[in-house]
């Protein structure tokens, strides 16, 4: 008699809706998933590992190519541990502007993830629309650190430049002719700031037009309802963060409950989802970039009013001045100091995280007195999330996993390192 | 009433029409592509591109091979030899950026004491053989003289931030 077995599939690493590099193996029993095994670690780049042979300062760069979509958030942790370690804290500017750039790069992150996860479903649109506004927003990136992605920006006891007074131009061409170009560098005529601010007032209504896209249409929600669902206790013990928590229902936000920077002094919102399905960590998702929005208005405004070091003056720890450092000696012999040897920590251990994009980030430093860490671990928001994939997409269609894949926000540089 | 509303809504594909209205109305909007090759978008005085290393006005090369570069490098990616030349003026005599390992994060040129190794916005630029990741101390220096004004304006527009 032929026995029916179930049929095992490769999903990945090479498909487009992987998201990166997952492979993962499925069983399935004609088109419904019985078991899903994700296979990582094909981008497994030992950051934790190489971060132990560098001094302090040069592994910020290694930060931001961990989740590479949400870029100083993860700069944001490692220099926090380092601040906490050390005792030091940034200047409140320096905080204001942290903070700034932590909620662009939120909006930056969901809105690839808006993208993406659309694009995975079969909607097009959304993400030609979702990049045009990121384009904006890694504008401003390029004009604060000179990199549109990897922006190495965030420093201990600062940032490294304050935020420039002019944003760069566009130039006439044979395309575009002197009043086409006149109109394009409207919003770029004042500083950063003004661009920010500008971008601040459209972006809610541009978040309206996604939502017109995508909320009411129905293959939309045939895709995304009741699909994936975790319970709120669930979720809990299944070690979820951020907008997976979130939209399972549990309002747990690390920005309110552990408040860290000048989160304290912000007027903002947790929204909360209510079934834990895909659906519901979309609204989340969609509801936190309105939020983010209101918070970098907030910013824009105190920065606007109050200008101010964005570094600390201690020598030990942060690069004098270029001018300072050409003409005293004094600074001379601390600038070569800290770009040979950089600074010691003191002896001990610390945990600082953030609230992440995706969820809790940290990064867990052991110090050993050095002037290279011990050992640093980093706590990848996506990996608990990624862990529950069996769970969340079983008994459902083959072509779920791929909206619960997405739905879950999985960056392969972080969750594999 | 609610479910009337509903039924209608559902039979008259009210939303999927929602959204069409929306991007029929980008049809007609101005668009705001860019020509790439003809075209560029803007580029920011601090972006950190190609490498270049700078010379004085007087043609003397501002490097002085103290290394600090090298040093901070986090890829590992900058190889300096120095010796004392004729004039007996501490220089480079060997000065090589493999650019696969360089990661652009632009700590060499903040390291730089005397302003040499600077980063410029040049973003265009791709090797054909195997080897020519490697820019050497003369292809250095000729991408520095070659742009010398732009790299100058850029930093002096920067500098107050620095």
């Amino acid at each position: 008699m032929p026995q029916i077995r179930n049929y095992t599939l490769n999903f990945g690493p090479q498909h487009p809706a992987a998201h990166g590099v997952l492979r993962l193996v499925l069983e399935m029993d004609g088109e419904i998933i019985r078991r899903a095994d994700p296979h990582i670690g094909l981008l497994h780049r030992a950051t934790e590992k190489l971060v132990e042979s560098k001094p302090y300062n040069q592994s910020i760069g290694y930060m931001d190519r961990l989740d590479y979509v949400s870029m100083m958030c993860n700069e944001h942790a490692y220099v926090m541990a380092i601040e906490k370690l050390l005792g030091v804290q940034a200047p409140i500017r320096a905080q204001y502007i942290r903070v700034m750039f932590d909620e662009i790069t939120r909006i930056l992150n969901h809105l690839l993830w808006l993208g993406a996860h659309g694009l995975d479903i079969g909607a097009m649109t959304i993400f030609l629309y979702c990049f045009r506004e990121r384009e904006d927003l890694l504008d401003c990136y390029e004009a604060v650190s000179g990199a549109r992605m990897h922006a190495t920006y965030y420093r201990p006891g600062g940032v490294y430049r304050d935020l420039p007074d002019r944003m760069p131009q566009y130039k006439p061409s044979q395309w575009h002719g002197e009043k086409d170009t006149q109109k394009a560098n409207e919003r770029r005529e004042g500083s950063l700031l003004d661009f920010i601010d500008d971008f601040t007032q459209r972006f809610p209504g541009l978040v309206d037009e996604y939502e017109t896209l995508l909320t009411e249409n129905r293959i939309w929600k045939q895709r995304t309802v009741d699909i994936g669902i975790v319970s709120a206790e669930r979720a809990l013990q299944l070690g979820f963060t951020g907008p997976m928590l979130r939209g399972s229902g549990v309002e747990w936000d690390l920005r309110k409950k552990q408040t860290y920077e000048v989160y304290d002094k912000m007027d903002f919102d947790i929204p909360v989802g209510v079934n834990g399905d895909c659906y519901d960590r979309y609204l989340v998702r969609v509801e936190e970039m309105r939020q983010s929005n209101r918070i970098i208005k907030q910013c824009v405004a105190w920065l606007r009013e109050n200008p101010g070091p964005v570094m600390l003056d201690d020598h030990k720890i942060t690069m004098p001045k270029r001018e300072e450092m050409k003409g005293d000696m004094e600074s001379l012999i601390h600038h070569f100091k800290l770009y040979t040897e950089g600074y010691c920590l003191p002896r001990g251990e610390v945990y600082s995280a953030v609230e992440h994009p995706k969820g809790e980030f940290g990064i867990y430093l052991v110090s050993d007195g050095a002037n290279k860490p011990y050992r640093v671990k980093v706590r990848a928001s996506g990996f608990p999330h990624l862990a529950a994939l069996d769970e969340m997409s079983r008994g459902h269609m083959l072509a779920d996993v791929v909206a619960i894949l997405s739905s879950q926000d999985i960056v392969f540089g972080e969750v594999d390192r | 009433m609610n479910r009337i509303k509903h039924w209608v809504k559902s039979f008259t594909l009210w939303e999927l029409l929602l959204g069409l209205k929306l991007t029929g109305r980008y049809l007609f909007k101005r668009k705001i592509t860019i020509q790439f090759p003809e075209e560029k978008t803007p580029v920011s005085n601090r972006f950190r591109g190609l490498h270049a290393l700078r010379r004085y006005a007087n043609g003397e090369e501002r490097c002085i091979a103290c290394k600090l570069c090298e040093a901070v490098c986090p890829a590992l990616a900058i190889t300096i030899d120095a010796e004392p030349r004729d004039d007996g003026s501490r220089r480079t005599t060997r000065y090589e950026i493999d650019l696969f390992k360089c990661i652009y994060c632009g700590f060499c040129e903040e390291s730089c004491p005397v302003d040499s190794i600077v980063e410029t916005d040049i973003m265009h630029y791709h090797f054909e053989n195997r080897g020519e990741n490697i820019m050497s101390k003369p292809m250095l220096l000729a991408i520095g003289d070659k742009y010398e004004d732009d790299i100058a304006k850029a930093r002096e527009q920067d500098a107050p931030y620095r």
